[in-house]
């Protein structure tokens, strides 16, 4: 039997970065706040404590931060003649699982968007003519636009205390920053980390060869930093052991360092911990939510929790997954080609080169999630599409993130990977590498989506999201061209050897290897409900008390990691529902 | 209800934070070696004493004693794979095993054997002993060192027959090696941290702020690993 509690204003499903940013701004509203996560409860003390999270196997190879396949996971395929198998374990992306959600276990590089991939298909139609757009291509523009985001791209960066070098402060060129950014009002917040010999090389080399380095924007304080909220942050020790852990020293940006502390002082919001939401339940009329339904682990029983307003704050993947669930929007057809909940689903091209340097000690074990020198200089807005045959764009980084060493050993291509060849080779070549990658940005398609597994369910009963997608040649293009790019700084550096990894022409998705937990779209916001699911202010075009935020706004990927976009969306959206909603619900457009 | 307290200041937490950095530096933990049985007297957990014998044997030529640095006896590693096997790795206890299994299916898609690491071990173990015996006329313990390493190499290549719910049989295997040998000793391998004094990784220091410096380029890190628990080496 269901038991059914008392109302609430707001209810927020999950307590990750964008369930923490509507929580904290619905909150000084003084509306009633019910946020539910399905995972543990976490801070920094205890769960990120030194010594205890300084244990490899258990974060970085168990995945102890991350989402439980046994409790919640996708089914796979790479296209629809296919039948899709569960991700039975975690590899290709890492969702997170408790209070702070990924938000928590993130590398911290933080990005806006270029204003021209926020409108992408007028950018490219007005540049090179819609009939570069191959035909099962279905990018589109997001509806808003940078200028209309920068001050909340703005206000999500100075929340989080960006330590970066800017590269365009209102239209004026800055140099040793990004100069094909788009331009921003003011300086980042602090300072640029601080950077090992590995970035330092190839800003060197890649500043002799014409090109423009800066270090990549992080979310981790290179000073002592207090935010908007009062939360305070100190400097990173660089312990190498960032990306897949809580930080240890205040220093990396997450909900806990950033928003809780201070959201917790508010009697109107509370959270519960190991409360799975369900279902959201819709009014007869399916116009408007009437709240959620949700798993109490505690009590071992389901709850029914009204609500005015449902924030949908799950991780992209998961607000999918619970649209189609609950009949939020209609869901996709690939074949019709019509609806449009898990339409344009869409990941992040990678790949790198390694390159081995017998008389160079890098200690590799010295960094953090951000520690980088990027070139932007192949960027989306830097490339003659018509000519290269693609669209889209990549950064290019080298990194020194850390020296794990079950995880992170590079071996030169001659090395064996086990006996006693491996043996000396792990002696000879550990902390003698050094990484070059691109991050790239994945266009959407026709037959790229995500919908409901037909024979996989979970605990609850509930089918399983079902994933369809595979690399296109469009993407496998732009990887190639990157390649050739990356190979040159690379031979510039003149290593001892290098070994390449790249996805070329044909190449198929692997679930296994990790890639990144950029998973976007599925709940696309635009200005058209036929082609997607919510509206420029991420509000579902027909359940109009039903807000979604995340990477699932994405009409396709960007070339950059996504949290910074979705940052400055959930602010813009956040604004729209306190200035505009809150004093008349209803579709605000 | 979240049932944590969260009543200490910010200041107070800063203070903790600060307080187990100190502690890593600054305490001496005497090497607990005694706690630790010998290789030759440990008692499987998961393991029968066959399949212990087997693990030994294999582990041993995937990371070989010879030579400089530790091998896998030395650093224990099949103390390792015993106790995750027991654990909560060997049964899958995170993994999504529902049914219906198709393990055949195209390794893109992942691990799809109806099977438990500890199955898969247990199985497996089972089955290209078998093998050794068919092709070889020995057991795998029985072969020498080249014999060993040939039938490793048909087992890696996926010559040997394993049925599709084995076939990640030596990937884990390998896998399960390379992280008992470089995990914190801990979880019963990298027995007196010596694969991380072996290639120069620290450990659980995680305190490398003046190590950005340029001065500091190309310097080796004069500093020797600690443990979770504080050992050093
Ligand atoms: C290893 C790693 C490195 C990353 N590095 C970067 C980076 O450098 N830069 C970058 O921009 N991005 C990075 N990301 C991605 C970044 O973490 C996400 O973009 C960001 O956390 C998304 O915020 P969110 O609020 O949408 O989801 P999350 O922060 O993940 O929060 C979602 C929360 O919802 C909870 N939840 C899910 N379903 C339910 C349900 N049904 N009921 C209740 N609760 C539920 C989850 O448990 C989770 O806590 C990284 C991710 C990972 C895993
Ligand atoms: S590298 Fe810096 S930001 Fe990252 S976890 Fe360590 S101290 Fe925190």
């Amino acid at each position: 039997m269901a038991r059914t509690d008392p109302k609430k204003d707001v209810v927020i499903i999950g307590l990750g970065w964008t369930g923490s940013i509507a929580g904290i701004e619905l909150a000084k509203e003084g509306l009633d706040i019910l946020a539910l996560e399905r995972g543990a409860d976490r801070d920094t003390v205890p769960d990120f404590q030194y010594p205890n999270v300084a244990d490899e196997l258990r974060y970085g190879v168990r995945y102890g931060f991350m989402q439980k396949p046994a409790k919640s996971t996708v089914t796979f395929r790479h296209a629809q003649n296919e039948t899709a198998l569960p991700m039975r374990h975690l590899g290709s992306f890492l969702p997170g699982d408790g209070v702070g959600g990924a938000g928590m276990h993130w590398n911290a590089n933080t990005w806006r968007p270029q204003a021209e991939e926020l409108r992408l298909k007028s950018y490219v139609t007005e540049e090179f003519g819609a009939g570069i757009i191959p035909e099962d291509m279905t990018i589109q523009d997001w509806g808003v636009t940078y200028e209309e985001l920068e001050p909340y791209f703005d206000r999500f960066e100075y929340m989080l205390g960006i330590s970066g070098q800017a590269g365009n402060v209102g239209g004026k060129i800055v140099s040793g920053g990004n100069p094909f950014e788009a331009p921003r009002a003011r300086e980042f917040p602090m300072q640029p980390l601080q950077m090992q010999l590995a970035p330092r090389m190839f800003r060197d080399k890649a500043e002799e060869m014409g090109l423009h380095p800066f270090p990549m924007p992080a979310a981790i304080a290179s000073e002592s930093y207090v935010n908007e909220y009062g939360m305070q942050l100190g400097p990173c020790n660089y312990c190498g052991f960032c990306e897949r852990y809580g930080c240890l020293n205040y220093s990396k940006a997450s909900p806990q360092t950033c928003i809780l502390d201070a959201l917790k002082r508010y009697d109107n919001f509370n959270y519960r911990t190991h409360c799975e939401v369900l279902k959201v339940e819709l009014a007869a009329d399916g116009k408007t939510a009437t709240g959620v339904t949700y798993f109490d682990e505690a009590a071992q029983e389901e709850v029914f929790q009204p609500a005015d307003i449902v924030i949908m704050a799950a991780y992209s993947l998961h607000n999918t997954h619970l649209c189609l669930l609950s009949g939020i929007g209609k869901p996709y057809d690939p074949v019709k080609g019509e609806g449009v909940v898990g339409r344009n689903y869409a990941y992040q091209m990678t790949g790198g080169t390694k390159a081995f340097f017998e008389d160079i000690e890098f200690n590799p074990f010295v960094g953090s999630g951000s520690s980088a020198y990027v070139i932007n200089d192949y960027g989306t807005n830097q490339i003659d599409f018509a000519a290269e045959g693609f669209i889209g764009g990549a950064y290019i980084h080298a990194s020194q993130l850390n020296g794990q060493p079950i995880r992170n050993l590079p071996l030169p291509a001659d090395v064996p990977s086990w006996g006693a060849g491996w043996k000396k080779g792990i002696k000879d070549w550990y902390g003698h590498s050094m990484g070059v990658s691109l991050h790239g940005s994945n266009m959407a398609n026709r037959d790229c989506y995500l919908d409901l597994d037909p024979t996989y369910t979970d605990r609850h009963g509930r089918p399983l999201l079902r994933m369809t997608f595979d690399w296109k040649d469009n993407d496998t293009r732009m990887s190639q061209f990157m390649k050739e790019k990356i190979e040159r700084v690379v031979a510039e550096l003149n290593p001892t050897s290098f070994k390449s990894s790249y996805k070329d022409t044909g190449a198929h998705y692997d679930i296994r290897p990790y890639q990144s937990t950029h998973n976007v779209g599925g709940t696309v916001m635009g200005t058209d409900p036929a082609t997607s699911v919510l509206n420029r202010y991420q509000q579902s075009w027909d359940v109009h008390n039903v807000f979604i935020l995340g990477a699932g706004s994405f009409p396709q990927n960007i070339q950059y990691n996504p949290t910074g976009a979705l940052g400055g969306l959930t602010y813009w959206t956040l604004d729209a529902i306190r200035r505009d909603y809150l004093s008349a619900p209803g579709p605000l457009v | 209800m979240s049932t944590r307290t969260f009543k200490l200041s910010r200041r107070g937490f800063m203070a903790a934070g600060m307080a187990g950095t100190a502690l890593a530096t600054l305490t001496r933990h005497p090497f607990a070696h005694a706690a630790v049985p010998d290789l030759a007297d440990y008692v499987p957990v998961f393991f029968s004493e066959y399949e212990w014998n087997f693990i030994n044997a294999a582990t041993s030529r995937l990371i070989p004693s010879h030579g400089e640095g530790p091998g896998a006896l030395e650093a224990r590693v099949p103390v390792f794979i015993d106790l995750q096997l027991a654990g909560d790795f060997g049964t899958a206890a995170d993994w999504y095993m529902a049914e219906p299994h198709d393990a055949g299916a195209s390794p893109l898609k992942g691990f799809q054997s109806p099977l438990t690491p500890a199955e898969v071990y247990r199985q497996g173990i089972s089955f290209f002993d078998d093998w050794c015996k068919e092709t070889n006329d020995s057991d795998f313990v029985s072969l020498d060192d080249d014999a060993q390493d040939l039938a490793l190499v048909a087992l890696e290549k996926g010559d040997v027959g394993l049925p599709d719910n084995l076939r990640d049989f030596f990937g884990l295997l390998l896998q399960n090696t390379k992280e008992g040998y470089f995990s914190d000793p801990r979880y019963g391998g990298n027995h007196g941290m010596a694969a991380w004094v072996y290639i120069g990784f620290p450990g659980a220091r995680a305190s490398f702020l003046e190590w950005n410096d340029p001065a500091m380029d190309n310097v080796e890190y004069p500093l020797g690993p600690v443990s979770i628990s504080g050992e050093r080496a």
